[in-house]
């Protein structure tokens, strides 16, 4: 029988398996940002052990930064971020501290310094490492005690997750983006559709996505409870790796790239489990409720309890509505919101940022509207492209890099009560901020909400 | 690692489904460097509310937590594990776990137990009846004990073993020194590294 890209990529990273025993994997890439890590270092420190191999780990400041420029004034997070400045000289591991022109969003730096590839295992101390299952790598995140026997260790005793594929075929509309996608494949599929799985996702509105779409789609495969998800790589892969700053080069690239065509699931291989969606039959999606699940179409009305025939998904809404300020009945179109956030590892590369620029140019805000690049990369093509002066001509605000709004652990966060439309990746209770309101969106529909402060499709304005 | 052997103790019922680790500890306890004083963060948005159950005082000193379906969902947050062990629980009960925490669980020695939906509401309703309800979690037989009735969870022998011994899994693994180099000397050449 077949294998799936799942299987092949695990089967290679096994570094040793037993009867009755979890697989020891090895892992190629370990990510490492600020806030899971210092228990980890504390931990390595206690007993006398050390970073096996500190050239495949790379660490940066994300969660606490703040995105206006200047010092951290909150002692908790200084002491944080000082940490992990601490640590990584201490431990000799790679470092892009706040100011630093390569410090960005963990998952949005990877791949960006073209350490994320096709085949590898990847993961770190936080539950979106799925973004870069994009590029067919096994990418999954850790909790703390697990960040540190990978420091230790470069490996993870690990059963092998069940496979599952959500086969996306026909294509996307015009106007609908890859966040619309996989809001609803989660709308769908539930936030414990994915448990125990890694998620393959494929067809042809998946073949036709750029590689920062694909992140987009991989990014929130948790969302839907699943250990990760991937995409096979193909050209589109590999044009966006090659003069890469980690890519291979000259013969090795060759090499490297006849083994990643290798990397696809086999036509006669099995999954455990599979879901079919029409692309061409989804238009812009939006959250209503307090979990990524809870989302519906643009053109829909917030839902009753009463249509939800199983009773703790009815408790569910009911609490959620209750939460979000929403009567059943009224028009998504209608809900009016306080604040937007484009930014995040779910939608803060270049292209998210194109997509919101295009939107507002020669349009103006009436929300407070927050633009925050992913990295200073980002950052600088964006302004290289003049894409800040378009926000700051319609009245947004032009941020430094950041995790800014997407998780309130840094200044930028909503109040109580207030509500927001982000493009960040959860809608749980109090996520933005102690009883903050949270709408999750695509960059495009974020934009037209700023123009209009209500929850708009660009097609509407 | 705290072991867990069997454990014997009164429960909190929580009947919600979807409780993310960003409710059983908000982010902003995240931007601590110890590893102690999570208890302080346990549920803090929910506990502000007086009729929340954990406000009970019928519930103080309860050891083992009765949550809905798919507890632990969302964020990696092992702070979500330290926070419940730190509060006092041993073991949480629920349908479904979001797999990052459930993992995580394993890791400290709080152990997640899996039963069906209907057993857990059973033992809801018995703890929400008398809260001095005492409840079994008996790793050695895996097995959930209350009264008279008793119902089987599932664990598989090598997790079940390690949290029997209460064994640090980097020892273990540390074990495997030649085996990790083995596999190192035949990587493919072109993989990258940070330097």
């Amino acid at each position: 029988m077949g294998r799936t890209l799942a299987e092949k990529v695990w089967e290679r990273h096994v570094v040793r398996r037993a009867e009755g025993e979890p697989d020891l994997l090895y892992i190629d890439l370990h990510l490492v940002h600020e806030v899971t890590s210092p228990q980890a270092f504390d931990g390595l420190r206690l007993t006398g052990r050390t970073v096996r191999r500190p050239e495949l780990t790379i660490a940066t400041e994300d969660h606490n930064v703040p995105t206006i420029r200047g010092p951290i004034e909150d002692p908790v997070s200084r002491t944080q971020v000082e940490t992990i400045r601490k640590n990584a000289a201490e431990f000799g591991i790679r470092l892009h501290p706040m100011g630093d022109a390569g410090q960005g969003v963990v998952h949005i730096i990877g791949p960006q310094f073209g350490l994320t590839q096709p085949g590898m295992t990847i993961v770190c101390g936080d539950s979106h490492t799925s973004t870069h299952g994009a590029f067919g790598a096994i990418a999954f995140g850790i909790g703390t005690s697990e960040v540190e026997h990978v420091l230790a260790t470069q490996t993870l005793p690990s059963y092998r997750p069940k496979t599952m594929a959500i086969e996306v075929n026909g294509t996307l509309p015009p106007g609908v983006t890859a966040k619309d996608l996989i809001l609803a494949v989660i709308a769908k599929i539930g936030t414990g559709g994915g448990q125990g799985h890694i998620v393959e996702y494929r067809g042809e509105a998946i073949r036709a996505l750029s590689m920062e779409g694909r992140m987009t789609v991989c990014n929130m495969s948790i969302e839907a409870g699943a250990r990760a998800g991937m995409i096979a790589p193909d050209e589109t892969t590999f044009a966006y790796l090659e003069g890469r700053a980690h890519a291979p080069t000259g013969a090795a690239w060759d090499e490297a790239v006849e083994y990643w065509k290798t990397l696809t699931t086999d036509d006669d291989a099995v999954f455990d489990k599979v879901v079919e969606i029409d692309a061409s039959t989804l238009t812009p999606y939006v959250t209503w409720g307090t979990n990524p699940g809870q989302g519906l179409p643009l053109d829909g009305i917030v839902p009753s309890p009463d249509e939800f025939a199983d009773p703790v998904e009815r408790s569910a809404a009911e609490r959620a509505l209750q939460y979000m300020g929403l009567s059943a009945g009224t028009p998504l179109r209608e809900i009016t919101v306080d604040t937007v956030f484009v930014g995040s590892c779910t939608n803060g590369r270049i292209e998210d940022l194109r997509a919101a620029a295009d939107v507002l140019r020669g349009r103006t805000v009436i929300t407070r509207t927050l633009i925050v690049p992913g990295s200073m990369q980002v950052k600088q093509l964006a302004e290289a492209e003049g894409l800040h002066e378009v926000f700051k001509a319609a009245g947004a605000e032009w941020r430094e890099a950041g995790c800014s709004m997407c998780l309130g652990m840094n200044p930028d966060t909503l109040k109580p009560g207030e509500r927001s439309a982000s493009t960040s990746n959860r809608n749980f209770e109090g996520r933005q901020g102690k009883g903050g309101r949270t709408h999750l969106v695509s960059p495009a529909v974020a934009a037209a909400t700023a123009v209009t402060g209500r929850l708009t499709a660009p097609a509407d304005l | 690692m705290e072991a867990f052997t069997t454990h014997t103790g009164t429960a909190v019922p929580l009947r919600r489904s979807n409780v993310d680790t960003d409710q059983i500890i908000p982010a902003v306890w995240l931007k601590q460097v110890s590893r102690t004083g999570f208890e302080k963060g346990l549920f803090e948005a929910w506990r502000e509310d007086p009729s929340f159950v954990f406000n009970n005082p019928a519930y103080e000193g309860a050891s083992i937590l009765l949550a809905g379906p798919d507890f632990g969902t969302g964020s990696s947050r092992e702070h979500a594990v330290w926070a419940l062990q730190q509060y006092g629980f041993r073991a949480v009960i629920a349908a479904r776990f979001g797999d990052i925490f459930r993992n995580n669980s394993t890791k400290m020695g709080l152990l997640p137990v899996v039963l069906e939906s209907k057993i857990v509401e059973e033992l809801q309703r018995a703890v929400e009846d008398d809260p001095a309800t005492e409840i079994t979690v008996d790793l050695v037989e895996r097995q959930v004990r209350m009264g008279e009735s008793a119902w089987s969870f599932d664990l598989d022998d090598y997790t079940r073993w390690r949290l029997l011994e209460g064994l640090d899994d980097i020892g273990l693994t540390l074990r495997h020194g030649e085996a990790i180099t083995e596999y190192e000397n035949g990587r493919q050449p072109w993989l990258p590294t940070t330097v």
